[in-house]
């Protein structure tokens, strides 16, 4: 499978061709040779995925792990190295696939909606970029490489972010989140320095001789390594660079922020699955409380933010906490005992990656329509855009988990996991299932439904978006539609073997009916153009209503601590040491350096005789320092 | 007599040897025309060479001529550098040979060249003192024809007078100090002379005076002071051999003698070292900063490099061993990428080669520019280039011998080095000129050099399997 260095290496090429040739190249030739690039990508992959699967089980009944091919790049004595390579196995080839359709769609996508922008063939640069990261991340033969590329997609991120450089709110926006992921991931580093240093390799499966005496670190190494992955996943309190970084182009916040890189904490957990697992259950579980609590807080915040794709921010943000808490209410590796969530988790994060990629698309569609984020803005838009109409409702009954599109079987799954962990978590995850359901239509009644906007609507009436742009929504769509009825199980499972999904007839009963409940709700509040029991209740919880809109002042709380903590009472001093001291070294070494320089000019005066005297000196001044000295 | 060694164990000095013989022979052949097809010749000649270095090269040390010659593997990899920077800076001289004054002596540039790198292959294999002597003056005669080959040139003619007076002097010194060597050992077999050395007072002079002649060659201050006059008066193809090929060679011999032959007085070449080292460092750095002529520039910044090559030296480890040769083949691509783009732009602007003369270079010169600025910042040690990882390597290999207070002063000097670099970037890219040096497109062989040098100073720190190769070889000491 030598062919799969191509998966990196044609985006990796791509970006440098685009990125060097820049304004060169005509928007349109860098358009179509950046997504003809990510089509072939998108070839190469499912063909990849299509030999893998169908290779077959091994003896054992797994899907044996192939390294495509492999490097050793950086030895460092011992086992110790850091390899580059490509790893396929179940879950890397599943990532394969949800990244190269996402990116595909969103290249294709981008076509309509950054069409005149300034930065075009800058901007498919990045996206090349970014593709070529995250496939490099996912298909990581070690936890270094997987951190070099993790940095990798970080820096993408931040590019796209701060698209629109010339607005203040983006600049700040893609600082915060590189800054954010950043502190983050130095817990990732020292995590991976620690794993390295006790276990001796970096290699995600360590032999399980050395394991002895680095049993005791493990738990502290997984726990670090999961605080980056909580950076990069959005989990409370790291979130707070997600809603911002709504500020880069919408298709964007589709391919990185919604659907591959902010589940790369969540594809983290899953690679070191077997590790937490082995060695550190009680940190996985850990993870599902943070897991959980984020799941929740997010949700009640999505139900009153008024910009759309902030509501469809915190949505991600949620989700990406049932994800986490799917994979930490595992307890054994076997789907029958207890390893249900890995199944479910990694489902959900196939199936979230294609419907919410297909919201921010459709929300794309609406924003280029009216010009604005805000909810206040549109309303009644369905009779001006079908096409995006119909798949964004598609794409809300999936996330709300109604049968029989995607999100109702993998969140399913997921609830039934929390179940059998234990009936608390069950009963808030579904819970949190509910509120889904109710922001999510909130959304989509506010957007499609309700009063139009007459006054914005008379001078600039919506439209339904091209063909560019509405071909991913609706392929995206027919993916939500039928994805539910892969058998996932058949091909992820937390320890290899073929698993049968089956619906909990209880659990999917009741979720359902909370979904609906969820959903009737959302229609009686918002369908009406009044709104009067929406905002009733707004005023009545004025306050829960407004700390909720203020995402519970988290923002505040942060530039407090960086302000007047660390600013103020740590940065300062630092600083006055930098300017004065350590500047004041450099300094005085450059008076020492050009004064003494001044002072020595004799020594080269050009005289042949003079020089053979310093040489003679030198030599018998070097004699005396060693015999008499 | 078994002459299967020299086959085996001289290749490269044969292959050398074949190229001189070549290079005489067409100069005294060739007319007019197939004159023009000297340069390329000459470039697949050394290019042969290099294989001969390379290809096969035995891989067990071994003796010939009853030990007067000595070989290690680690020769063959020193050796191919050696070589190639040859190659590159043959490369370089085409356009300044084609020129009309030169073209008629073209020949003998090869001759004296080739004679030289011949000197220094006889040098770095030598398993006996009067070798090793012999050797290195074949490396330093014809080297001073080298630096005076623009002879009605005043500056090229000053530069060859200092140049052969200070190496007499320097050769003179050394050989007093061999025969003291000889006159208290009563050998100068290099296996033998350990067990006769023990300090003595005679010995200690002895060994001063041969680091003497080295440092000469080396250019460590005090024995430094023809280097600047040299380097700036010497036509710049041979004084890009001069600060590079040479100055490779010398040192690593210098390690190989200190550890193979003086290593019962460790303590002594390393206290001598010490002093060296600082004393190189510090004083080159002292004078580049105020230097205006890039060529006497770049001579200041070569012996400081030298002093951080003595680094590796002090440790005595094959670590520093392995970082010696890595640091050389490094310094080789920056150092012969800067003087590739200061010989081009003399030739191209009638003789520029100041300072201010590169002002707004990045204007009229983009590419140059860039190139000569990845140089510099290599030469500096700036992350990623190579020079960052051979100047770290050669940092580690000191400090993890306990040269902690050498390393950090070495450590200051690269901020000043830093300092002094930049300079000259400062001037390309960012002080304004009126009349900056004129667009001009290089000739062919001057680009293939840079692309080559280019790619070593971007590639050979990255591709950790260039250190591991040489690692291999570094002999166990």
């Amino acid at each position: 499978m030598d062919y799969t260095v191509l998966i990196l290496l044609l985006p990796f090429l791509s970006f440098i061709l685009l990125g060097l040739l820049g304004t060169k190249l005509k928007p349109v030739v860098a358009g179509v040779a950046g997504t003809a690039v990510t089509g072939i990508v998108a070839v190469l992959c499912y063909a990849t995925a299509w030999m893998y699967f169908s290779a077959g089980r091994d003896a054992s009944g797994v899907f044996p792990q192939v390294i495509a091919w492999n490097s050793e790049w950086l030895p460092f004595g011992g086992n110790l190295h850091i390899d580059l390579g490509f790893m396929l196995d179940p879950i890397s080839v599943m990532m394969l696939v949800v990244i190269s359709t996402v990116s595909l769609m969103v290249h294709i996508y981008s076509f309509g909606y950054m069409k005149g922008e300034r930065g075009f063939q800058r901007y498919y640069a990045f996206l090349s970029l970014f593709t070529m990261s995250m496939l490099g991340l996912v298909v990581a033969t070690n936890i270094f490489q997987m951190y070099i590329f993790w940095e990798l997609v970080g820096v993408s991120s931040y590019l796209l972010i701060g698209f629109y450089y010339t607005r203040k709110e983006a600049i700040a926006a893609s600082k915060k989140a590189f800054i954010v992921t950043r502190f983050a991931d130095l817990g990732f580093l020292v995590g991976i320095l620690i794993y390295g240093f006790y276990t001796g390799s970096f290699s995600f499966t360590p032999d399980s001789a050395v394991m002895g005496a680095a049993r005791t670190m493990l738990p502290l190494a997984l726990g670090l390594m999961f605080i980056g992955g909580a950076g990069k996943s959005a989990m409370f309190p790291l979130h707070i660079w997600l809603p911002d970084a709504m500020e880069g182009p919408t298709p964007v916040s589709a391919l990185i922020h919604a659907a591959t890189m902010v589940v790369a904490g969540v594809y983290l957990v899953a690679r070191m699955f077997p590790l937490f697992i082995g060695y550190a259950p009680e940190v996985l579980h850990i993870t599902a409380y943070v897991g959980a609590f984020t799941a929740l807080y997010a949700a009640v915040v999505a139900c009153v933010q008024s910009d759309i794709k902030r509501v469809l921010a915190f949505s991600t943000i949620s989700q990406i906490g049932f994800m986490i808490v799917a994979l930490g209410v595992c307890t054994s590796a076997d789907p029958h005992e207890g390893g249900l969530g890995y199944m479910a988790s990694m489902f959900h994060l196939f199936t979230h990656a294609m419907f919410k990629a297909l919201l921010f698309l459709g929300a794309g569609c609406i924003i280029h329509a009216v010009h604005s984020n805000e909810m206040s803005a549109m309303g009644g838009l369905r009779k001006y855009m079908p096409v995006t109409h119909v798949t964004f409702l598609v794409a809300c009954l999936a996330i709300a988990g109604i049968w029989p599109l995607s999100g109702f079987f993998s969140k399913d799954e997921i609830l039934a996991a929390c179940f059998r962990f234990s009936p608390v978590m069950g009963g808030i995850m579904t819970f949190i299932a509910g509120l889904t359901a109710f922001y999510m239509f909130r959304l989509y009644y506010c957007i499609f439904w309700g009063k139009e906007n007459k006054e914005l609507h008379a001078e600039h009436t919506p439209h339904e978006a091209p063909k560019s742009m509405t071909f991913p929504l609706m392929f995206l769509a027919v993916v939500t539609l039928v994805a539910g009825f892969i058998p996932f199980g058949h091909f992820v499972s937390s320890d290899g073997r073929a698993y049968d999904i089956h619906i909990d007839s209880d659990v999917a009963a009741l979720s359902l009916c909370i979904a609906v409940a969820g959903i009737l709700i959302a229609t009686w509040m918002y369908l009406r153009e009044d709104r009067k029991v929406a905002d009733s209740l707004a005023t009545k919880f004025s306050g829960l209503h407004k700390a909720a809109y203020h995402r519970f002042y988290i923002d505040e709380i942060y530039q407090f601590i960086t302000h007047r903590i660390i600013f103020a009472c740590i940065s300062t001093p630092i600083a006055w040491f930098d300017r004065h001291v350590v500047d004041g070294f450099m300094n005085m070494l450059a008076t020492v350096t050009q004064k003494s320089s001044w002072g020595i000019r004799q020594m080269q005066s050009g005289y042949i005789q003079r020089y053979c005297i310093w040489f003679l000196g030198g030599a018998l001044g070097l004699v005396v320092l060693l015999l008499v000295i | 007599m078994d002459f299967s060694g020299i086959l085996i164990y001289m290749r490269p000095e044969i292959a050398l040897m074949a190229a001189i013989v070549i290079a005489f022979l067409y100069d005294l052949i060739a007319g007019s025309k197939a004159r023009k097809f000297f340069n390329p010749l000459m470039c697949m000649v050394m290019l042969a060479c290099v294989a001969a270095c390379v290809i096969s090269f035995p891989r067990e040390p071994g003796e010939i001529f009853g030990g007067m010659f000595s070989y290690e593997p680690v020769h063959s990899v020193l050796k191919c550098i050696l070589a190639i920077g040859t190659l590159i800076v043959f490369l370089q001289a085409d356009k300044w040979l084609g020129r009309e004054d030169t073209e008629f002596k073209r020949g003998e540039f090869y001759v004296l060249t080739l004679s030289t790198l011949l000197g220094m292959y006889f040098m770095i294999s030598a398993g006996h003192f009067l070798m090793f002597f012999i050797g290195m003056e074949l490396a330093s005669v014809p080297m001073a024809c080298l630096v005076a080959f623009d002879k009605y040139r005043h500056n090229s003619a000053e530069a060859g007078a200092k140049f052969i007076l200070s190496a007499l002097f320097a050769s003179g010194l050394m050989l007093y100090g061999i025969s003291f060597l000889y006159g208290t050992c009563g050998t100068l077999y290099f296996s033998d002379m350990p067990a006769h050395l023990d300090g003595s007072a005679l010995q200690v002079m002895a060994l001063v005076f041969f680091f003497a002649g080295l440092g000469f060659k080396i250019s460590l201050v005090p024995f430094h002071l023809w280097t600047a006059d040299t380097y700036q008066g010497a036509p710049t193809a041979v004084t890009s051999y001069l600060s590079v090929i040479s100055k490779g060679s010398a040192a690593f011999v210098l390690m190989a003698v200190l550890v193979k032959v003086f290593a019962p007085m460790v303590e002594q070449w390393q206290t001598i070292l010490w002093v060296l080292i600082v004393l190189s460092i510090t004083v080159a750095n002292l004078f580049a900063v105020r230097q205006q002529n890039l060529k006497r520039f770049l001579a200041f910044s070569s012996i400081s490099q030298a002093g951080y090559i003595m680094l590796a030296v002090i440790s005595g480890t094959p670590f520093g061993m392995t970082s010696l040769i890595f640091y050389v083949l490094i310094y080789l691509a920056a150092n012969l990428a800067a003087f590739g783009v200061i010989s081009t732009v003399e030739q191209n602007s009638d003789g520029k080669v100041s300072m201010a003369d590169y002002n707004g270079l990045y204007r009229t010169n983009p590419k140059l520019a860039v190139v000569m600025t990845l140089a510099l910042f290599s030469l500096a040690g700036i992350p990623p280039f190579a020079g960052f990882f051979s100047k770290f390597f050669v940092f580690a290999s000191a400090f993890d011998e306990g040269f902690h207070v050498l390393v950090f002063i070495a450590l200051i000097n690269t901020v000043i080095s830093l300092y002094y670099y930049l300079l000259v970037v400062k001037a390309m890219f960012i002080n304004p000129n009126n009349s900056p040096i004129a667009a001009f497109r290089s000739d062919c062989s001057t680009r293939i050099s840079l692309v080559l040098c280019l790619a070593g100073v971007l590639l050979l720190g990255i591709v950790s399997s260039v250190y591991d190769g040489i690692n291999l070889f570094s002999f166990g000491m």
